[in-house]
């Protein structure tokens, strides 16, 4: 009776988490060694060719750089616009003898940083799509308004500007998450922190730095790997508002796997972008926490 | 610490080290506010868009509409299909969800309430999923569901969404099902009921409070799911199939040609007004949850 029980329940889950997730998952390491295109039921062994190939690919080279600026930027301003934000919730309020306080109003500025989080990727591209649009858009709109004409540029017909646009587009939809979690990491640390620092004679600047970057360096760590994992993808975003175009000035290694499979049909030399792809996730996720690894600060 | 505890007693009547100050509330209040409008603004301006004819947005992008043309939400609901396109979401998200939530409690509370052998490969092949990106299963991906016949179809996609979220359900509800007390299973055991009986009748609803938490992170993930959709939504005939997010982006490049914006505007506020009116519901849970998503 255990076992039957115990098979029925596993069973069904691992039949269907191991069709759909584990096979794929499998055969994409064996199909990136093929010269396969889909299309033919014949294959080839090319052996590691298709990785060869890959050295060689300016095009892969040109999204790579663009995902390592996004690795670069995005968690950078991301996290300091986060902690920046959270802190004026926290401790931006009023200081008297009882200590510092959070701002009015924190739970309304929650509720509302949160807003891009619920809505989906599709959304806010085709949204930011617009809001750039040369004549019809919101920020060109702006500028003409305040007399800044010259400003008003195609932004995302500019190769110049292209990628800095998606760039802006994932930091907005991210801080608000990063206020939220920060936000409520400070509030458990104690509040006579706060006054003994105020009483010390520390700015806030130096408060924020000195007393809460510590207290809150775990979940900064965390903010960190998750946001080089949404730096090393990028695909949603870059896809539906650039389509990593113009003349792929805005183009990420997502796009690039996506594009070579389903419009090339080139799927074996698509799978070894994939498994290049995994091994740099892996690599990035081990090397961040290796690199903000430091003595936890133990409050008591 | 302690230091400046006794300071503080020792020293007599001590002056306010920091008068209470106005200045800093106000510039809190300033920055604040100013990423909240930048956080709103351009779905405010969408919404009015919406509501503008096109001449409106061509000539000036910040004016408000003359007058409410709903005639824009109907052109964008039937023409651009954009009513096929949420019931298709619906549908998907319906089932997905039920599937995930039901084959991730069964796993996960067999995983976290039983010793067998296999136990430890079964646990860590299911979380183990987390880890890998999702681009490196697009490719084999596409050609298991198209060898199924699965392809363009919405029972494809509601397989392929409920597979995708076990990782995270087991890996989360399992660590749920631990916590839970042993006694009262023990006593209904005790009582004759079975194992069955057990998980149905005593331990789904006890395990309530985590099954909400990440039922509304499912939910998320699943609703505003892109690439797996886009990836399996194609083929002939697959149009009329297409979830939310894929007919959205289809509408954006269509309309962009046609000239259609405020039908476009439209379309974009149809497909916010249910995620955005249920967050401000549940914005407490939403947070709740997707923030322990995240923090796995």
């Amino acid at each position: 009776m255990r076992r039957l029980f115990i098979a029925t329940f596993l069973v069904p889950p691992l039949l269907l988490y191991g069709i759909f997730v584990v096979s794929p998952y499998t055969q994409a390491f064996q199909i990136s060694t093929t010269n396969w295109t889909g299309l033919s039921p014949t294959f080839e062994f090319v052996g590691l060719a298709n990785f060869q190939r890959l050295l060689d690919d300016g095009y892969l080279w040109n999204a790579l750089r663009h995902n390592g600026l996004l690795l670069l930027f995005l968690p950078l301003v991301t996290i300091l616009l986060g902690l920046f934000f959270a802190s004026m919730i926290s401790v931006g309020g009023r200081a008297d003898r009882v200590g510092v306080h959070g701002v009015r109003g924190a739970g309304f500025y929650r509720v509302v940083y949160f807003f891009p989080q619920v809505l989906s990727v599709a959304i806010i591209g085709v949204l930011w799509k617009e809001m750039y649009a040369p004549h019809t858009g919101m920020i060109n709109g702006l500028l003409r308004a305040v007399g800044l004409d010259r400003l008003a540029v195609a932004w995302l017909g500019d190769p110049r500007f292209s990628f800095w646009c998606v760039l802006a587009v994932l930091i907005w939809m991210n801080v608000g998450f990063y206020v939220v979690l920060f936000s409520a990491a400070m509030q458990s640390i104690p509040r006579d922190l706060y006054e003994a620092a105020l009483l010390d004679g520390a700015g806030r600047l130096v408060t924020l730095v000195r007393v809460t970057v510590p207290l809150v360096w775990d979940t900064i760590q965390v903010a960190w790997v998750y946001l080089a994992i949404i730096a090393i993808d990028g695909f949603a975003v870059v896809q539906i508002i650039t389509d990593g175009g113009p003349s792929a000035s805005s183009d990420v290694v997502g796009l690039r796997l996506y594009k070579t499979a389903f419009g090339d049909g080139q799927f074996g030399y698509a799978s070894a972008i994939g498994v290049a792809m995994f091994f740099l996730t892996l690599t990035v996720a081990v090397m961040f926490l290796r690199v903000t690894r430091r003595d936890r600060v133990e409050l008591q | 610490m302690t230091a400046v505890l006794t300071d503080r007693v020792t020293t007599p009547v001590p002056a306010p080290a920091v008068p209470p100050r106005r200045t800093v509330p106000i510039v809190s209040h300033a920055f604040l506010a100013g990423w909240a409008l930048l956080t709103t603004l351009p779905l405010v301006w969408a919404v009015l868009s919406s509501f503008k004819s096109d001449e409106e947005i061509l000539t000036d992008p910040w004016s408000l509409p003359a007058r409410i043309r709903w005639e824009n939400w109907g052109r964008a609901w039937n023409e651009a299909h954009i009513g096929r396109y949420l019931l298709n979401s619906a549908v998907v998200v319906t089932g997905a969800l039920t599937l995930t939530m039901l084959f991730g409690a069964m796993a996960a509370y067999v995983l976290a309430r039983y010793r067998f052998r296999g136990h430890r490969i079964v646990y860590y092949a299911f979380t183990g999923g987390m880890m890998f990106p999702v681009f490196l299963a697009l490719v084999p991906l596409f050609f298991v569901v198209r060898n199924l016949g699965l392809l363009g179809t919405l029972p494809g996609l509601t397989l392929v969404y409920a597979a995708y979220s076990l990782p995270f359900t087991v890996f989360f509800l399992t660590a749920f099902f631990r916590t839970l007390p042993t006694s009262v299973a023990e006593a209904a055991m005790v009582d004759g009921c079975g194992h069955f009986g057990l998980f149905f009748r005593i331990m789904l609803p006890m395990a309530r409070p985590g099954l909400i938490s990440v039922g509304i992170f499912n939910f998320l993930f699943q609703w505003n799911q892109y690439v797996l959709p886009i990836v399996l939504m194609q083929g002939e005939g697959a149009e009329r199939k297409w979830v939310l997010a894929q007919g959205l982006t289809a509408l954006a490049v269509n309309e962009g040609y046609r000239g259609d914006f405020s039908g476009l505007f439209a379309g974009m506020t149809i497909a916010m007004i249910p995620v955005v009116a249920g967050y401000l519901i549940f914005h407490r849970q939403v947070q709740t949850g997707l923030s322990a998503g995240q923090l796995r």
